[in-house]
Protein backbone atom coordinates (compact mmCIF):
# COMPACT_ATOMS: atom_id res chain seq x y z
CA UNK A 1 0.00 0.00 0.00
CA UNK A 2 1.34 3.56 -1.18
CA UNK A 3 0.90 5.09 2.17
CA UNK A 4 3.13 8.74 1.01
CA UNK A 5 0.78 8.84 -1.80
CA UNK A 6 -2.19 8.71 0.13
CA UNK A 7 -0.79 11.40 2.16
CA UNK A 8 -0.07 13.24 -0.61
CA UNK A 9 -3.74 13.20 -2.06
CA UNK A 10 -5.93 13.40 0.90
CA UNK A 11 -6.44 16.70 1.06
CA UNK A 12 -7.84 16.64 -1.95
CA UNK A 13 -10.46 14.17 -1.28
CA UNK A 14 -11.15 15.86 1.74
CA UNK A 15 -12.27 19.08 0.01
CA UNK A 16 -14.33 16.86 -2.42
CA UNK A 17 -16.04 15.07 0.62
CA UNK A 18 -17.35 18.76 1.82
CA UNK A 19 -18.79 18.78 -1.98
CA UNK A 20 -20.84 15.57 -1.18
CA UNK A 21 -22.28 17.08 2.23
CA UNK A 22 -23.09 19.96 0.47
CA UNK A 23 -24.94 17.80 -2.64
CA UNK A 24 -26.31 15.54 0.41
CA UNK A 25 -27.72 18.15 2.15
CA UNK A 26 -29.08 20.24 -0.67
CA UNK A 27 -30.68 17.04 -2.21
CA UNK A 28 -32.42 16.01 1.22
CA UNK A 29 -33.71 19.70 1.58
CA UNK A 30 -35.29 19.55 -2.14
CA UNK A 31 -35.96 15.99 -1.33
CA UNK A 32 -38.22 16.59 1.41
CA UNK A 33 -39.70 19.41 0.22
CA UNK A 34 -40.66 16.59 -3.12
CA UNK A 35 -41.73 14.36 -0.80
CA UNK A 36 -44.25 16.40 1.02
CA UNK A 37 -45.62 17.42 -1.81
CA UNK A 38 -45.51 13.90 -3.50
CA UNK A 39 -47.52 12.58 0.12
CA UNK A 40 -50.11 15.47 0.19
CA UNK A 41 -50.96 14.78 -3.28
CA UNK A 42 -51.07 10.87 -2.81
CA UNK A 43 -53.57 11.35 0.10
CA UNK A 44 -55.48 14.14 -1.59
CA UNK A 45 -59.72 14.17 -2.23
CA UNK A 46 -59.03 15.09 -5.66
CA UNK A 47 -58.63 11.78 -7.74
CA UNK A 48 -56.59 13.59 -10.61
CA UNK A 49 -54.05 15.17 -7.95
CA UNK A 50 -53.53 11.51 -6.46
CA UNK A 51 -53.02 10.01 -10.00
CA UNK A 52 -50.62 12.97 -10.60
CA UNK A 53 -48.78 11.84 -7.30
CA UNK A 54 -48.89 8.16 -7.83
CA UNK A 55 -47.04 9.17 -11.51
CA UNK A 56 -44.78 10.81 -9.91
CA UNK A 57 -43.56 7.80 -8.04
CA UNK A 58 -43.82 5.31 -9.70
CA UNK A 59 -41.91 6.80 -13.01
CA UNK A 60 -38.96 8.12 -10.56
CA UNK A 61 -38.54 4.91 -8.80
CA UNK A 62 -39.17 2.91 -11.89
CA UNK A 63 -36.54 4.62 -13.76
CA UNK A 64 -32.72 4.86 -12.91
CA UNK A 65 -31.74 7.88 -11.44
CA UNK A 66 -28.15 7.83 -13.73
CA UNK A 67 -30.73 8.15 -16.56
CA UNK A 68 -32.77 10.89 -15.17
CA UNK A 69 -29.64 12.79 -14.29
CA UNK A 70 -28.84 12.54 -17.58
CA UNK A 71 -31.80 13.40 -19.07
CA UNK A 72 -32.01 16.97 -17.09
CA UNK A 73 -28.30 17.47 -17.76
CA UNK A 74 -27.53 16.65 -21.09
CA UNK A 75 -31.32 16.90 -22.38
CA UNK A 76 -31.97 19.61 -20.87
CA UNK A 77 -30.63 22.20 -23.11
CA UNK A 78 -32.78 20.87 -25.77
CA UNK A 79 -36.58 22.23 -23.94
CA UNK A 80 -34.94 25.28 -22.58
CA UNK A 81 -33.17 23.86 -19.46
CA UNK A 82 -29.66 25.38 -19.00
CA UNK A 83 -28.09 24.13 -15.64
CA UNK A 84 -24.46 23.55 -14.67
CA UNK A 85 -23.42 19.99 -13.51
CA UNK A 86 -24.06 20.92 -9.80
CA UNK A 87 -27.33 22.21 -10.38
CA UNK A 88 -28.30 19.55 -12.40
CA UNK A 89 -27.25 17.23 -9.79
CA UNK A 90 -29.03 18.77 -6.63
CA UNK A 91 -32.33 19.11 -8.64
CA UNK A 92 -32.18 15.58 -10.72
CA UNK A 93 -31.09 14.19 -7.07
CA UNK A 94 -33.69 15.56 -5.17
CA UNK A 95 -36.60 15.13 -7.56
CA UNK A 96 -35.40 11.26 -7.44
CA UNK A 97 -35.21 10.99 -3.70
CA UNK A 98 -38.37 12.70 -3.40
CA UNK A 99 -40.43 9.66 -4.77
CA UNK A 100 -38.71 7.35 -2.34
CA UNK A 101 -39.70 10.09 0.25
CA UNK A 102 -43.36 10.22 -0.83
CA UNK A 103 -43.71 6.49 -0.11
CA UNK A 104 -42.49 7.28 3.41
CA UNK A 105 -44.44 9.91 3.93
CA UNK A 106 -47.46 8.62 3.37
CA UNK A 107 -46.52 5.27 5.46
CA UNK A 108 -46.29 7.23 8.23
CA UNK A 109 -49.42 9.41 7.99
CA UNK A 110 -51.70 6.31 6.84
CA UNK A 111 -50.09 4.61 10.21
CA UNK A 112 -51.77 6.91 12.39
CA UNK A 113 -54.82 5.45 13.76
CA UNK A 114 -57.85 6.51 11.67
CA UNK A 115 -59.80 7.41 15.19
CA UNK A 116 -57.74 10.21 15.75
CA UNK A 117 -58.52 12.07 12.59
CA UNK A 118 -62.42 11.14 13.32
CA UNK A 119 -61.70 12.33 16.78
CA UNK A 120 -60.21 15.20 15.76
CA UNK A 121 -63.01 16.28 13.49
CA UNK A 122 -65.82 15.18 15.39
CA UNK A 123 -64.24 17.31 18.08
CA UNK A 124 -64.54 20.32 15.17
CA UNK A 125 -61.64 20.96 14.01
CA UNK A 126 -60.86 21.57 10.06
CA UNK A 127 -59.41 19.55 7.90
CA UNK A 128 -56.05 21.31 7.90
CA UNK A 129 -56.42 21.83 11.60
CA UNK A 130 -56.63 18.42 12.23
CA UNK A 131 -53.63 17.58 9.83
CA UNK A 132 -51.65 19.97 10.75
CA UNK A 133 -51.96 20.04 14.83
CA UNK A 134 -53.48 16.39 15.00
CA UNK A 135 -51.96 13.82 12.12
CA UNK A 136 -48.59 15.74 11.23
CA UNK A 137 -47.08 15.99 14.64
CA UNK A 138 -47.92 12.28 15.24
CA UNK A 139 -46.62 10.82 12.08
CA UNK A 140 -43.20 13.30 12.61
CA UNK A 141 -42.33 11.21 15.32
CA UNK A 142 -42.49 8.18 13.47
CA UNK A 143 -40.52 9.07 10.36
CA UNK A 144 -37.52 9.97 11.67
CA UNK A 145 -35.82 6.43 10.93
CA UNK A 146 -37.05 5.69 7.70
CA UNK A 147 -36.60 9.49 6.16
CA UNK A 148 -33.22 8.07 8.00
CA UNK A 149 -32.74 5.27 5.65
CA UNK A 150 -33.79 7.41 2.76
CA UNK A 151 -30.86 10.12 3.58
CA UNK A 152 -28.66 7.01 3.88
CA UNK A 153 -29.59 5.70 0.37
CA UNK A 154 -29.48 9.11 -0.98
CA UNK A 155 -26.09 9.69 0.05
CA UNK A 156 -24.59 7.09 -1.31
CA UNK A 157 -26.72 8.43 -4.88
CA UNK A 158 -24.75 11.20 -4.95
CA UNK A 159 -21.88 9.35 -6.19
CA UNK A 160 -23.61 9.37 -9.58
CA UNK A 161 -23.36 13.02 -10.04
CA UNK A 162 -19.39 11.96 -10.73
CA UNK A 163 -20.80 11.28 -14.60
CA UNK A 164 -22.01 14.44 -15.16
CA UNK A 165 -18.64 15.92 -13.76
CA UNK A 166 -19.17 17.05 -10.68
CA UNK A 167 -16.17 17.15 -8.57
CA UNK A 168 -17.49 15.25 -5.25
CA UNK A 169 -15.81 11.99 -3.69
CA UNK A 170 -16.13 9.73 -6.07
CA UNK A 171 -15.17 11.49 -9.41
CA UNK A 172 -11.94 12.67 -7.23
CA UNK A 173 -11.71 9.09 -6.40
CA UNK A 174 -11.79 8.24 -10.11
CA UNK A 175 -9.65 10.70 -11.60
CA UNK A 176 -6.53 9.93 -9.25
CA UNK A 177 -7.57 5.76 -10.08
CA UNK A 178 -7.04 7.01 -13.54
CA UNK A 179 -3.84 8.96 -13.08
CA UNK A 180 -2.41 6.86 -10.28
CA UNK A 181 -3.41 3.49 -11.11
CA UNK A 182 -3.71 2.75 -7.55
CA UNK A 183 -7.66 1.71 -6.87
CA UNK A 184 -6.85 0.27 -3.57
CA UNK A 185 -5.65 3.38 -1.73
CA UNK A 186 -8.13 5.37 -3.79
CA UNK A 187 -10.99 3.46 -2.79
CA UNK A 188 -9.58 3.37 0.76
CA UNK A 189 -9.93 6.86 0.68
CA UNK A 190 -13.08 8.09 -0.14
CA UNK A 191 -14.26 4.79 1.31
CA UNK A 192 -13.26 5.77 4.80
CA UNK A 193 -15.04 9.41 4.15
CA UNK A 194 -17.89 7.88 2.66
CA UNK A 195 -18.31 5.45 5.62
CA UNK A 196 -17.32 8.76 8.19
CA UNK A 197 -19.91 10.52 6.51
CA UNK A 198 -22.74 7.86 6.67
CA UNK A 199 -21.53 6.97 10.33
CA UNK A 200 -22.18 10.26 11.42
CA UNK A 201 -25.43 10.87 10.08
CA UNK A 202 -27.07 7.86 11.31
CA UNK A 203 -26.07 8.62 14.56
CA UNK A 204 -27.63 11.95 14.31
CA UNK A 205 -30.69 9.98 12.91
CA UNK A 206 -30.90 7.73 16.19
CA UNK A 207 -30.37 10.95 18.42
CA UNK A 208 -33.21 12.58 16.85
CA UNK A 209 -34.99 9.59 17.47
CA UNK A 210 -34.81 9.34 20.35
CA UNK A 211 -35.32 12.61 21.14
CA UNK A 212 -38.80 13.06 19.51
CA UNK A 213 -39.96 9.46 20.63
CA UNK A 214 -42.65 9.89 23.70
CA UNK A 215 -42.89 6.74 25.84
CA UNK B 1 -32.52 23.04 -30.82
CA UNK B 2 -36.09 21.25 -30.47
CA UNK B 3 -37.28 17.99 -29.92
CA UNK B 4 -37.58 15.67 -32.96
CA UNK B 5 -38.37 11.29 -32.36
CA UNK B 6 -38.97 10.74 -35.59
CA UNK B 7 -35.15 9.41 -35.98
CA UNK B 8 -35.86 7.31 -33.47
CA UNK B 9 -36.55 4.32 -35.13
CA UNK B 10 -33.35 4.25 -36.99
CA UNK B 11 -31.45 3.31 -34.15
CA UNK B 12 -33.95 1.36 -32.57
CA UNK B 13 -31.78 -1.79 -32.90
CA UNK B 14 -28.50 -0.42 -31.21
CA UNK B 15 -30.80 0.07 -28.49
CA UNK B 16 -32.89 -3.35 -28.31
CA UNK B 17 -29.46 -4.92 -27.90
CA UNK B 18 -28.71 -2.73 -24.68
CA UNK B 19 -32.01 -3.72 -23.83
CA UNK B 20 -30.58 -7.57 -23.90
CA UNK B 21 -27.33 -6.57 -22.45
CA UNK B 22 -28.86 -4.99 -19.65
CA UNK B 23 -31.53 -8.08 -19.34
CA UNK B 24 -28.75 -10.57 -19.39
CA UNK B 25 -26.29 -8.43 -16.68
CA UNK B 26 -29.49 -7.89 -14.53
CA UNK B 27 -30.18 -11.42 -14.16
CA UNK B 28 -26.86 -12.86 -13.82
CA UNK B 29 -26.22 -10.10 -11.46
CA UNK B 30 -29.39 -11.09 -9.33
CA UNK B 31 -28.59 -14.98 -9.38
CA UNK B 32 -24.79 -14.23 -7.93
CA UNK B 33 -26.91 -12.24 -5.48
CA UNK B 34 -28.66 -14.63 -4.48
CA UNK B 35 -26.44 -17.49 -4.12
CA UNK B 36 -24.02 -14.41 -2.58
CA UNK B 37 -26.46 -13.67 -0.21
CA UNK B 38 -27.26 -16.97 1.30
CA UNK B 39 -23.41 -17.94 1.76
CA UNK B 40 -22.92 -14.37 2.99
CA UNK B 41 -26.51 -15.23 5.90
CA UNK B 42 -24.64 -18.93 6.26
CA UNK B 43 -21.98 -17.29 7.75
CA UNK B 44 -22.92 -14.30 9.72
CA UNK B 45 -25.42 -16.89 11.41
CA UNK B 46 -23.64 -20.21 11.76
CA UNK B 47 -20.14 -19.62 11.60
CA UNK B 48 -17.68 -19.11 14.39
CA UNK B 49 -16.69 -15.73 15.59
CA UNK B 50 -13.40 -15.37 14.18
CA UNK B 51 -14.76 -16.29 10.95
CA UNK B 52 -17.62 -14.23 11.12
CA UNK B 53 -15.56 -11.03 11.92
CA UNK B 54 -14.17 -10.31 8.16
CA UNK B 55 -17.10 -11.05 6.49
CA UNK B 56 -18.73 -8.46 8.80
CA UNK B 57 -16.00 -6.10 7.31
CA UNK B 58 -17.08 -6.62 4.06
CA UNK B 59 -20.65 -6.00 4.47
CA UNK B 60 -20.07 -3.01 6.16
CA UNK B 61 -18.39 -1.63 3.36
CA UNK B 62 -20.87 -2.33 0.57
CA UNK B 63 -23.25 -0.91 2.51
CA UNK B 64 -21.01 2.60 3.45
CA UNK B 65 -20.32 3.05 0.14
CA UNK B 66 -21.85 3.82 -3.25
CA UNK B 67 -21.92 1.24 -5.59
CA UNK B 68 -20.14 3.32 -8.32
CA UNK B 69 -17.16 3.41 -6.37
CA UNK B 70 -17.46 -0.26 -5.79
CA UNK B 71 -17.33 -0.77 -9.27
CA UNK B 72 -14.58 1.24 -9.65
CA UNK B 73 -12.54 -0.82 -7.30
CA UNK B 74 -13.60 -3.97 -9.02
CA UNK B 75 -12.94 -3.11 -12.37
CA UNK B 76 -9.64 -0.93 -11.83
CA UNK B 77 -8.88 -3.14 -8.85
CA UNK B 78 -8.81 -6.51 -10.28
CA UNK B 79 -6.81 -4.96 -13.26
CA UNK B 80 -4.03 -3.60 -10.65
CA UNK B 81 -3.65 -7.32 -9.14
CA UNK B 82 -3.38 -8.75 -12.80
CA UNK B 83 -6.98 -10.12 -13.31
CA UNK B 84 -7.78 -8.44 -16.69
CA UNK B 85 -11.50 -9.08 -16.71
CA UNK B 86 -14.40 -8.24 -19.29
CA UNK B 87 -15.99 -5.14 -18.11
CA UNK B 88 -19.53 -6.71 -18.09
CA UNK B 89 -18.13 -9.51 -16.00
CA UNK B 90 -16.87 -6.77 -13.49
CA UNK B 91 -20.12 -5.42 -14.01
CA UNK B 92 -21.72 -8.43 -12.57
CA UNK B 93 -19.71 -9.19 -9.88
CA UNK B 94 -19.69 -5.61 -8.47
CA UNK B 95 -23.64 -5.86 -9.11
CA UNK B 96 -24.13 -9.25 -7.71
CA UNK B 97 -21.89 -8.53 -4.66
CA UNK B 98 -23.73 -5.74 -4.10
CA UNK B 99 -26.97 -6.73 -3.73
CA UNK B 100 -25.62 -10.51 -1.73
CA UNK B 101 -25.11 -8.23 0.94
CA UNK B 102 -28.03 -6.67 1.03
CA UNK B 103 -29.73 -9.93 0.08
CA UNK B 104 -28.14 -11.52 3.14
CA UNK B 105 -29.66 -9.22 5.76
CA UNK B 106 -32.88 -10.07 4.62
CA UNK B 107 -32.01 -13.88 4.88
CA UNK B 108 -31.07 -13.13 8.43
CA UNK B 109 -33.88 -11.44 9.15
CA UNK B 110 -36.12 -14.12 7.90
CA UNK B 111 -34.64 -16.93 9.68
CA UNK B 112 -34.33 -15.26 12.66
CA UNK B 113 -38.00 -14.44 12.30
CA UNK B 114 -39.27 -18.24 12.03
CA UNK B 115 -40.63 -19.72 15.47
CA UNK B 116 -37.75 -21.02 17.43
CA UNK B 117 -40.36 -23.39 18.62
CA UNK B 118 -40.15 -24.99 14.87
CA UNK B 119 -36.71 -25.66 15.19
CA UNK B 120 -37.30 -27.40 18.57
CA UNK B 121 -40.47 -29.15 17.71
CA UNK B 122 -39.09 -30.68 14.36
CA UNK B 123 -35.49 -32.01 16.32
CA UNK B 124 -38.19 -33.44 19.25
CA UNK B 125 -39.86 -35.36 16.02
CA UNK B 126 -36.39 -36.87 15.51
CA UNK B 127 -35.24 -34.38 12.70
CA UNK B 128 -30.93 -33.69 13.09
CA UNK B 129 -29.85 -29.95 12.88
CA UNK B 130 -29.24 -29.78 9.33
CA UNK B 131 -32.46 -31.73 8.73
CA UNK B 132 -34.79 -29.16 10.29
CA UNK B 133 -32.94 -26.54 8.73
CA UNK B 134 -33.91 -27.46 5.73
CA UNK B 135 -37.41 -28.87 5.85
CA UNK B 136 -38.86 -26.51 8.54
CA UNK B 137 -36.91 -23.43 9.06
CA UNK B 138 -35.78 -22.82 5.39
CA UNK B 139 -38.98 -23.03 3.21
CA UNK B 140 -41.17 -21.04 5.77
CA UNK B 141 -38.00 -18.25 5.82
CA UNK B 142 -38.06 -18.15 1.99
CA UNK B 143 -41.56 -17.42 2.17
CA UNK B 144 -41.08 -14.15 3.84
CA UNK B 145 -37.96 -13.42 1.63
CA UNK B 146 -39.55 -13.30 -1.72
CA UNK B 147 -41.14 -10.04 -1.39
CA UNK B 148 -38.41 -7.66 -0.42
CA UNK B 149 -35.71 -9.79 -2.05
CA UNK B 150 -37.59 -8.68 -5.54
CA UNK B 151 -37.71 -5.34 -4.63
CA UNK B 152 -33.78 -5.51 -4.19
CA UNK B 153 -34.50 -7.28 -7.64
CA UNK B 154 -35.85 -4.11 -8.85
CA UNK B 155 -33.52 -1.79 -7.74
CA UNK B 156 -30.82 -3.83 -9.26
CA UNK B 157 -32.54 -3.54 -12.60
CA UNK B 158 -31.69 0.17 -11.85
CA UNK B 159 -28.37 0.04 -10.69
CA UNK B 160 -27.32 -2.36 -13.83
CA UNK B 161 -27.49 1.32 -15.66
CA UNK B 162 -24.53 1.81 -13.29
CA UNK B 163 -21.77 -0.35 -15.04
CA UNK B 164 -22.25 1.96 -18.34
CA UNK B 165 -19.72 4.18 -16.15
CA UNK B 166 -17.35 1.51 -16.55
CA UNK B 167 -17.62 0.55 -20.46
CA UNK B 168 -20.17 -1.82 -20.70
CA UNK B 169 -22.31 -1.66 -23.72
CA UNK B 170 -26.07 -2.03 -22.14
CA UNK B 171 -29.39 0.03 -22.32
CA UNK B 172 -27.46 3.31 -20.73
CA UNK B 173 -24.24 3.54 -22.93
CA UNK B 174 -26.11 2.23 -25.80
CA UNK B 175 -27.99 5.36 -25.79
CA UNK B 176 -25.23 7.17 -25.31
CA UNK B 177 -23.20 5.97 -28.42
CA UNK B 178 -26.22 6.97 -30.27
CA UNK B 179 -26.36 10.53 -28.76
CA UNK B 180 -23.22 10.33 -30.24
CA UNK B 181 -23.55 9.88 -33.61
CA UNK B 182 -26.87 12.15 -33.53
CA UNK B 183 -26.73 15.06 -30.55
CA UNK B 184 -30.09 14.04 -29.14
CA UNK B 185 -29.59 13.23 -25.71
CA UNK B 186 -32.88 14.49 -24.71
CA UNK B 187 -35.06 11.96 -27.01
CA UNK B 188 -32.22 9.02 -26.58
CA UNK B 189 -32.37 9.40 -22.85
CA UNK B 190 -35.99 9.61 -22.49
CA UNK B 191 -36.50 6.08 -24.83
CA UNK B 192 -33.74 4.27 -22.66
CA UNK B 193 -35.79 5.39 -19.51
CA UNK B 194 -38.87 3.90 -21.35
CA UNK B 195 -37.32 0.79 -21.63
CA UNK B 196 -35.79 0.48 -18.12
CA UNK B 197 -39.52 1.83 -16.72
CA UNK B 198 -41.50 -1.12 -19.13
CA UNK B 199 -38.82 -3.77 -17.71
CA UNK B 200 -39.18 -2.53 -14.32
CA UNK B 201 -43.51 -2.67 -14.37
CA UNK B 202 -42.94 -6.28 -15.97
CA UNK B 203 -41.08 -7.53 -13.19
CA UNK B 204 -43.20 -5.58 -10.45
CA UNK B 205 -46.09 -7.54 -12.16
CA UNK B 206 -43.78 -11.44 -11.67
CA UNK B 207 -43.31 -9.74 -8.18
CA UNK B 208 -47.35 -9.69 -7.34
CA UNK B 209 -48.04 -12.68 -9.13
CA UNK B 210 -45.28 -14.41 -6.69
CA UNK B 211 -46.85 -13.20 -3.96
CA UNK B 212 -50.15 -13.46 -4.24
CA UNK B 213 -49.49 -17.58 -4.49
CA UNK B 214 -46.98 -17.57 -1.67
CA UNK B 215 -50.28 -15.59 0.10
CA UNK B 216 -52.51 -18.45 -1.11
CA UNK B 217 -49.90 -21.44 -0.11
CA UNK B 218 -50.16 -19.59 3.48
Amino acid sequence: MDIELMLKVYPFFLKAAWITILLSVLTAGLGLICGILGASARLSRFSIVRFLGAAYVSVFRGTPALIQLFILYFGGPQIGIQLDAFEAGVIGLGINAGAYMTETIRGGIISIDRGQREAARTLGLSRWQTTYKVILPQAARLLVRPLGVNLNMLIKATALVAAISVIELTYTAQRYIGSTYKPFEMFLLAGVLYMIIIYATGRGVAWLDRKVRIN
Amino acid sequence: MGLDFSIVPDYLDIILLGVAWTIGITVASALLSFVGGIFFAVIALYSPWIIRQPFRLIEWVFMGTPLLLQLFLIYFGLVQIGIDLPAFVAGIIGLGLHFAVYNSELIQTAILAVDKGQMEAARTLGLSRGEALRKVVVPQAVNAVIPPIGNNMIALLKDSALVSVIGVSELTLSAQRVIGKTYRPFEFYLVAAAFYYVINLCMEWVQRKIERRIAVSR
